[in-house]
């Protein structure tokens, strides 16, 4: 892989990092039982994807870059999800006096 | 190689083993707390994935908005509902733990072949390095200006619904605090905004 111009670091290797921290971001999303952590979890998620938009408009898309303008816009629905979705926990702690995600099934049935 | 080839590597290197090993004490760890950290410092690593890659104004706006805002309201969430509570076993844990498990190892190597195998259009065009910022910001104003826009009232979208849900009572108007004589209206305007009975 060092004949691009790209340094010693393969677009793959970026890849597998991503890989690794969205399937880390997926099993805690199932098996958190905090809600925190599970917010935690879809923030991994988004970050993973981000790694990946980064990389392809790195070596790939290096002169117009619309991957870096696309996670921008990834960053800035993050920012406001982890606000509305904090704001959900903090009404469903007030009413449930729990943070257990078992315990949260309002919606079911 | 010389020595800016393997300075990048072990840069590399260091932020790659930092994220996934980061992420999986995000996962892994009891104490909620210290997941909460070591996010903060998976965040900064993948803002030092995002420096590696010529692309310094994403990483700046990483750091201020994953690390500066959403680390530090997931710190006051944890500490505003930080009940110590004893989870209530469920049967059937360990094998919904091993299932899942399973379906993330076969995803990640789903995600790793496709990966590796695939015939990427390397190298593309050359990087523009230090340029990026000037032409995101021809992007955000030219053809991204749309999204732009959109972004912003989603963000006061977002704003205003973080605050009708996560506050506590209606408020009160002000002479029926100085309306001493009937104490029970100032009791009935108090209406949680999801009260306890509507959701039994």
């Amino acid at each position: 892989m060092l004949e691009n111009s790209f340094g010693p670091v393969p677009l793959q290797a970026y890849l597998i990092v991503a890989a690794f921290l969205f399937c880390t971001g997926v099993w805690g999303l199932i098996n958190s039982r905090n809600a925190v952590r599970v917010l935690m979890s879809i923030e991994l998620m988004l970050n993973a994807v981000n790694i990946n938009l980064m990389s392809f408009s790195s070596y790939i898309d290096g002169s117009i870059i619309r991957g870096q303008v696309f996670s921008i816009f990834v960053i800035t629905v993050a920012a406001a999800e982890a606000a509305v979705g904090l704001a959900i926990l903090l009404s469903l702690y007030r009413n449930r006096v729990t943070i257990d995600m078992e315990s949260f099934n309002l919606l079911k049935w | 190689m010389n020595i800016a080839f393997s300075t990048e590597l072990i840069c590399f290197l260091i932020l790659s083993s930092v994220v996934i090993s980061g992420s999986l004490a995000v996962v892994l760890l009891d104490n909620i707390v210290y997941s909460a950290f070591l996010l903060g410092g998976v965040f900064m690593a993948v803002a030092g994935l995002y420096l590696l890659l010529n692309a310094s104004f994403v990483a700046a706006a990483q750091i201020l908005v994953y690390v500066g805002a959403v680390n530090v309201l997931i710190l006051f969430a944890i500490m505003l509902v930080n009940k110590k509570e004893k989870l209530k076993p469920i049967k059937g844990l360990r094998t919904r733990k091993l299932i899942s498990g399973a379906v993330c190892g076969g995803l990640l190597i789903l995600l790793l072949r496709v990966s590796i195998t695939t015939k990427w259009n390397l190298p593309g065009p050359k990087s523009i390095g230090e340029e990026a910022t000037e032409r995101i910001g021809e992007h955000l104003f030219t053809d991204y200006l749309l999204p732009f826009e959109l972004a912003s009232i989603l963000l006061l979208m977002a704003m205003i619904g973080a605050i009708v849900l996560a506050r506590r009572d209606v408020s009160i108007p002000k002479d029926d605090i100085n309306d001493f004589k009937n104490d029970n209206s100032l009791n009935d305007k108090k209406i949680p905004l999801l009260s306890e009975n509507s959701l039994k």
